[in-house]
């Protein structure tokens, strides 16, 4: 492997830890801090792929397009759905066993793959980026690299550093770390907890819509994306370890590694390795490398 | 005998007695899909035995599955029948032998992570046999000749007559359900109730937990196994997504339906799963929507999960504790 090509690897490898880190924030802060076993978070992605796809035409009827706009309304549409699900599906599930949840988020991922199949049909989909990202800037003498996957990685590393802000600055972020560590406390100490979980739960949503929004022109759309990512992501909680964000950055990085090299090195097990690393690291680390509390 | 374990009792027996009088009158199609129902019931059973009983929530039954599966269908010579009372025990031998390792690893983990590490390494049975020449990947693999049942040359049973391997299927099913319910009430099945309620207590106790999970997690496996060596034999056929984790992720499911604590449940939610999948994909009955069948069967498990937290085993529990009319549960006691 040349220089060259170990670069690129190199920046694949990051753009794609970085977008698993977007999913799996959300589901390791729903998980650490609602303790919802949220099987429907690879959906979200899924929705937000088909979103950056299906809203584009009537976003540019309305304000004239723009990958901008669709990707403003695709948002805001997440946030509202995040709401309305905790609202309608997950608040009466709190008391409730893990695995009532397991199976009602179950049901959620069929629910909202036919959705999908009804609203958008079963075909694969491409999506454009905008135009003037479209390009490829010189590496070395003979390769390109897409200028819109090192947006996507711009984009992720702007939201991360984001989050640590509102995670580690302010009020809203200390009752999160707070209700990650120990709930009951949060809760004895007169935190409104249910605004809390609906906060934690729209954002969670929202970070997973917007990565599969982002997502969509690199992937492009198809059915069943959404299982796949949601797999990687819980290998990316556990091995980060669950509630923790620091963790989950670390974990995807690692995994957007192991996965983009294992495919160029060892392209006959590559889909093993991230399991054999994953039961690697947890018997190793029976809780993960930075578990939260 | 309190009432309600006596009624379970009779419906106990009047399901069997259902089961087998099923095949007078149904026709190949009913007998074929009740078969494979009954095999993954059996399956369903091995899985409720850890969550249900132990509360060990494994993510990877499938894999065990799936090994019973694949060595009852290598080991099978192209041309030629092999004595079943080898070929079985050797698969379900090969299935507990990696649930003894899954689970002597795995077991230093919990809850999730316990979850993600069973997963893991049904993951890699997987890609062993999708990945290597072994499984000779995706298409799956042809068992041409079923195994017989013969004893001194004398074919006892012939395994391929659908009706015949129906009530094969249906006496496994019987045994295991019933070789469960013992164990259940032994000692060694009170130790596991008690690792489920409290393990801490358990080890204060003097209790060795560890070797009761890794127990209850290999005897698991090797049910598994023996369900996956009548799919074989059933369907004559073996592919990898025997072993993927969409089949472990479906058999989670089933033992919720059903009812989580209660071995009928699983055996319940097998059936609910399966007959609610083929409600929905019911063409005349649902027309251009039986294509979108999943919607129907996701917001009917949302509902369930809504209406009724023991599943659909607790359903005549709930109903009784109703009529009696005494105060609805609290959310303690489902804990």
């Amino acid at each position: 492997m040349d220089l060259a090509t170990f670069l690129v690897q190199c920046l694949n490898a990051l753009q794609y830890g970085l977008l698993l880190f977007l999913v799996a924030s959300g589901l390791t802060l729903i998980f650490g801090i609602m303790g919802v076993i949220n099987l429907a978070h690879g959906s979200f992605y899924m929705i937000g792929a088909y979103m950056a796809f299906a809203l584009a035409p009537f976003v540019a009827q309305a304000v004239g397009g723009g990958f901008f706009a669709t990707l403003l309304v695709g948002l805001v549409l997440a946030v509202a759905l995040g709401y309305v699900l905790e609202w309608g599906f997950f608040s009466f599930l709190y008391e409730r066993e893990h695995l009532q949840q397991v199976l009602m988020t179950y049901g959620l991922i069929l629910v909202f793959e036919e959705l999908r199949s009804i609203l958008v049909g079963d075909d694969v989909h491409g999506v454009q980026p905008p135009a003037w990202l479209a390009g490829s800037v010189p590496l070395g003498d003979l390769m390109t690299y897409p200028v819109y996957r090192l947006f996507v990685s711009a984009v992720c590393i702007a939201l991360a550093a984001g989050m640590y802000f509102v995670l580690t600055r302010t009020r809203l972020g200390m009752m999160i770390r707070a209700g990650a560590t120990n709930r009951e406390m949060v809760q004895s100490l007169g935190i409104d907890i249910q605004f809390l979980y609906r906060v934690v739960f729209a954002a969670g949503v929202a970070l997973a819509v917007f990565a599969g929004m982002i997502a969509a022109p690199i992937s492009s759309v198809y059915p069943g994306m959404g299982n796949q990512v949601l797999i990687v992501c819980f290998v990316v909680v556990v091995i980060g370890g669950i509630g923790s964000v620091r963790g989950a950055l670390f974990a995807a990085l690692l995994i957007g590694l192991v996965d983009t090299f294992g495919k160029v090195v060892f392209p006959q097990a590559a889909g093993v390795l991230v399991y054999v690393m994953m039961a690697l690291i947890l018997l190793w680390k029976p809780d993960g490398l930075f578990r939260a509390g | 005998m309190s009432a309600g374990a006596k009624t379970g009792g009779v419906a106990l027996a009047v399901a069997a007695v259902a089961l087998a009088l099923f095949p007078l009158v149904a026709g190949k199609f009913g007998v074929d899909l009740v078969t494979k129902i009954m095999v993954f019931a059996i399956l369903a059973l091995s899985l409720e035995l850890l969550v249900g009983q132990t509360g060990l929530v494994c993510f990877g039954q499938a894999a065990f599955f799936g090994i019973g599966a694949y060595t009852v269908v290598l080991l099978s010579p192209q041309y030629e029948a092999v004595s079943i009372f080898w070929l079985a025990p050797v698969a379900v031998l090969f299935a507990t032998l990696y649930a003894l390792f899954v689970g002597a690893l795995s077991l230093r983990t919990r809850g999730i992570y316990f979850i993600m590490v069973t997963l893991a390494f049904a993951q890699m049975a997987y890609y062993v046999f999708h990945d290597t020449p072994l499984g000779r990947g995706t298409d799956g693999i042809y068992l041409y000749v079923k195994p017989a049942v013969e004893v001194a040359g004398l074919t006892l049973v012939d395994l391929d007559k659908p009706l015949t391997f129906y009530y094969v299927v249906l006496g496994a099913l019987a045994l295991t359900f019933a070789f469960l319910a013992v164990l259940l009430r032994s000692r060694f099945g009170r130790a596991l109730a008690g690792v489920k309620a409290n393990e801490q207590r358990m080890r204060a106790a003097g209790y060795s937990t560890y070797a009761y999970k890794l127990a209850a997690f290999t005897l698991s496996g090797a049910i598994a196994g023996f369900a996956g060596v009548l799919f074989a034999v059933k369907d004559g056929f073996v592919n990898p997504e025997l072993l993927a984790w969409h089949l472990s992720g479906s058999l989670l499911v089933m033992i919720i339906l059903g009812g989580l604590g209660r071995l009928q449940g699983a055996v319940i939610g097998a059936f609910a799963y399966e007959l609610l999948r083929l409600i929905f994909q019911h063409e005349p009955l649902f027309g251009a929507f039986a294509k979108h069948w999943q919607l129907g069967l996701g917001l009917t498990i949302i509902a369930m999960v809504a209406l009724l937290p023991e599943g659909l085993a607790g359903l005549p529990a709930e109903i009784r504790r109703r009529r009696v009319g005494r105060a609805p549960r609290t959310a303690d006691a489902d804990a």
